[in-house]
């Protein structure tokens, strides 16, 4: 049956029709939609959101060795996390196939950096294949669990952000049931004390010799010729973009994208004059292609950052010399920036108004509320990675304290992820941070998951749950309080209480995302015109529903109006308003 | 089937629509045996930034994204986007705008930024071929604002090698059952938007 999926609803398809058992990994863009598409679409996978990709990882190993095939899913920082569990996998090898998502996202659409994983699968000698289209998605899913379990490893499935979101027709097939393994004792291979792992990591090099001649005669590898003087070898979404802007040319496009076979690009460059690697980000395959003697470019003419276009790769093949095509120039529209922004209504904003105020240092971390860093808010110093707001506040307070002090925040998804062990930290070495877990109750950022104290699995089942505050006291956190956000007095005093109180202090913010599980839709607000001055201090909270007015004070400057459709009624524009303005719909009678 | 590509972009700010948009018109393409890609970019945009869709349709497609240059059509839920998207068209192609007009909390909080005066009037010193609609009034008239979206493919549908049954047929198939009738109509009322007789 052909169906329109993205990359990331093909992998799905994909798990299911391997027959794999345990679908298992933690929310991030743009791999997120995977196992939400097997848990919507597939309730015969077992699937689950683990708290972190460690974790996550970890599971899936104990699936495979349990015998069951395994599909563990993350993006590409998350992989940084479950790198321990990764690379003496890497060793041990898999009972049932193991086959891994890490997907990169080039241009940083919504991460912290763009590294370049592929260098992962290298580090780790195991091999990965490079879907350029949903149809390689699923299909390379498929042939990731045959590779694992002929050559027992485990096998990453290297995406991007283009090739989890872009959607394309696939062809699906029956479902299968997957091999029937059962777990089979073996210490030797599976327990990585000193003397086992030096005999597995021979076995490791063996496979990987193996693997090379594997990759001289793998279908994944697909030499095209046109008759063309000009060679391009490209892989992933980037042999999308070559062949739209050069169809003419000559083609060597990688699907087992580690190990390279090298006998085979050798002949191939030797029959051409030009050849172009085109990959995005780093130059995996250049180096490596040039490491052997081979003579090709790539880099130098496409750059390292950011992501491909058909319009780059356009460039830099004219720029070489081997495509004679007009590239239009860039744009000279100059607009202002559209950056996203917290939702109407959204209780991080309360948080954010106070500790702007306060004129803390506030360490932040990886959700919705990194948004908080933009204009106007104004309001964090630090985003590193997940987790990583304690230890920084920690880190910070410790070497030169803070007049003001030193404030972490920090999402309640995250928390579960990896703030738990900085806040040991923070107890264990007294640290006199102020840590403000904004506990919204949902992943909200990646589309609002569930995580351990929202009581639901991913498949919907009722859940174990954590509660945020034993957990904190148990810990040793002797000040805790909780805070409504949508308060900005109680949030201004709370907070400053509790930075000057000494040792650690835990504030837990108490208001659900707006946007789930339903609608906080109260009364809205609207603004007195004949009240309001014009002095802009409810645009300086960045609230997607307050708008200029047409009119202006004595100075040109705009008034206030509300979208009605947007307000949700959280009252913090009104509570900030120095003209006392800004009123209930119902309490605003007109003569 | 027609020999040549067709790619439209659709832009917007998140919340408006502009993926439903894409999917209908991926619909449509499939229903008639085209290849179809598409891409956009998920995550941070839905939360007030920038959207954009790529939809891409023929008997064989590459990229999932449009070179920029060689848009058929630009698809604008909101007019100032539709300015900022207008150099992605082609010579001859078409742009689309809904007269919409949402300004961000960054330029009503500063100084630095300021929202155009004319967008249209932007897009229409770029080119002579421009359809700009008060998508959002009509919709209002119909009595929902969501209805922009149908509108915006009613006036994209003579530039794309469909039927407007085949149309009609994805809209029956796509809107929830209590809405269909309502999305015809805004269907209907999109078709009647013409280039404007001023840029022809």
């Amino acid at each position: 049956m052909k169906e329109l999926m993205s990359g990331n609803e093909a992998v799905a398809r994909g798990a299911l029709e391997a027959g794999v058992r345990m679908a298992v990994g933690y929310p991030g863009t743009p791999s997120t939609e995977i196992l939400e598409t097997v848990a919507a679409r597939y309730p015969t996978v077992y699937c689950q959101w683990s708290p972190n990709e460690k974790v996550a990882f970890e599971v899936g190993i104990g699936a495979s060795i349990g015998g069951g095939r395994t599909l563990v899913t993350m993006k590409h920082v998350g992989l940084n996390v479950a790198a321990d569990p990764f690379m003496t996998f890497a060793y041990t090898g898999v009972n049932a196939g193991l086959v891994f998502i890490s997907a990169d996202d080039p241009a940083m659409h919504s991460s912290q950096n763009e590294q370049d994983n592929r260098f992962f699968a290298r580090f780790a000698q195991v091999p990965f294949l490079t879907p350029s289209d949903s149809a390689e998605c699923r299909s390379m899913l498929l042939d990731g669990y045959e590779l694992s379990e002929k050559f027992d490893t485990p096998v990453m499935l290297h995406m991007t952000t283009r090739i989890s979101h872009s959607k394309g027709i696939v062809e699906t097939q029956e479902p299968s049931e997957g091999p029937d393994l059962k777990f089979v004792k073996d210490p030797s291979k599976y327990v990585m004390i000193p003397s086992h792992a030096r005999e597995r990591h021979l076995v490791v090099e063996d496979r990987l010799a193996r693997l090379k001649e594997l990759a001289e005669t793998s279908p994944l590898n697909v030499v095209e010729n046109n008759g063309s003087r000009i060679g391009i070898i490209t892989g992933g979404v980037s042999y999308q973009y070559s062949k739209e802007v050069a169809p003419d040319f000559d083609y060597f496009k990688i699907g087992l994208g580690y190990p390279l076979p090298m006998k085979k690009i050798a002949d191939f460059v030797s029959k051409h004059d030009r050849v172009i690697v085109v990959e995005e980000l780093e130059p995996f395959w250049e180096d490596m292609i040039k490491a052997e003697g081979i003579k090709v470019e790539g880099k130098k003419y496409l750059g390292v950052q950011g992501e491909f276009s058909p319009r780059r790769v356009a460039m830099a093949l004219s720029e070489a010399g081997v495509l004679e095509r007009e590239v239009p120039e860039a744009s000279s529209v100059d607009l202002f920036p559209r950056p996203p922004v917290l939702c109407p209504g959204c209780p991080h904003r309360g948080a954010f108004m106070a500790l702007r105020k306060l004129k803390v240092a506030v360490t932040g971390d990886i959700g919705c509320y990194t948004l908080g860093v933009l204009q106007p808010l104004n309001a964090l110093d630090t985003c590193i990675c997940m987790g990583a707001s304690i230890g920084n506040a920690i880190g910070m307070e410790k070497v030169k304290g803070s007049e003001r002090g030193t404030v972490a925040v920090i999402g309640d998804s995250t928390f579960f992820h990896s703030g738990i062990t900085g806040l040991v930290d923070a107890v264990y070495n007294q640290s006199n941070v102020t840590v403000v877990i904004l506990d919204n109750r949902a992943t909200a950022m990646t589309g609002g998951q569930q995580h351990p104290s929202t009581g639901k699995t991913l498949m919907g089942h009722d859940a174990g749950v954590i509660d945020i505050e034993t957990l904190c006291r148990a810990l040793g956190i002797k000040n805790f309080r909780r805070l409504d956000a949508y308060d900005y007095d109680a949030a201004l005093e709370t907070i400053k209480e509790e930075i000057d109180k000494p040792g650690p202090s835990v504030i837990l913010t108490t208001r659900p995302c707006v946007l789930m599980p339903k609608r906080i839709m109260e009364e809205p607000y609207v603004v007195d015109l004949d009240l309001c001055n014009g002095c802009s201090a409810c645009f300086r909270i960045s609230c997607p529903a307050i708008a200029a007015a047409e009119q202006t004070n004595k100075h040109g400057h705009p008034l206030a109006v509300i979208d009605e459709t947007l307000c949700t009624g959280c009252t913090l524009c009104s509570q900030i308003c120095p003209e006392e303005a800004i009123v209930l719909k119902s309490q605003f009678v007109k003569a | 089937m027609s020999d040549r590509n067709y790619s439209i972009l659709i832009v917007g700010v998140g919340g408006q629509g502009v993926l439903l948009a894409s999917e209908l018109i991926s619909a449509v393409a499939m229903e008639d045996g085209y290849d179809v890609k598409k891409s956009e970019v998920h995550g941070m945009s839905q939360r007030g930034g920038v959207v954009s869709s790529h939809v891409r349709i023929g008997k064989k497609v590459y990229s999932p994204t449009i070179e920029y240059g060689q848009a058929d059509v630009v698809l604008a839920f909101e007019q100032a986007e539709g300015l900022r998207a207008i150099d992605w068209l082609k010579k001859d192609g078409v742009a689309i705008v809904s007269r919409t007009q949402l300004v961000p909390a960054i330029v009503t909080a500063s100084k630095q930024f300021s929202y155009p005066d004319d967008p249209v009037g932007m897009m229409k010193a770029r080119t002579d071929r421009v359809i700009a609609a008060e998508a959002d009034k009509i919709a209002g008239e119909l009595g929902n604002p969501r209805l922009v979206n149908t509108i915006l493919l009613g006036a994209l549908s003579h530039y794309l090698p469909f039927d407007e049954a085949q149309w009609l047929q994805a809209i029956k198939a796509l809107v929830k059952p209590k809405f269909v009738d309502v999305n015809l109509t805004a269907f209907a009322r999109g078709r009647e938007l013409k280039l404007d007789a001023a840029t022809v």
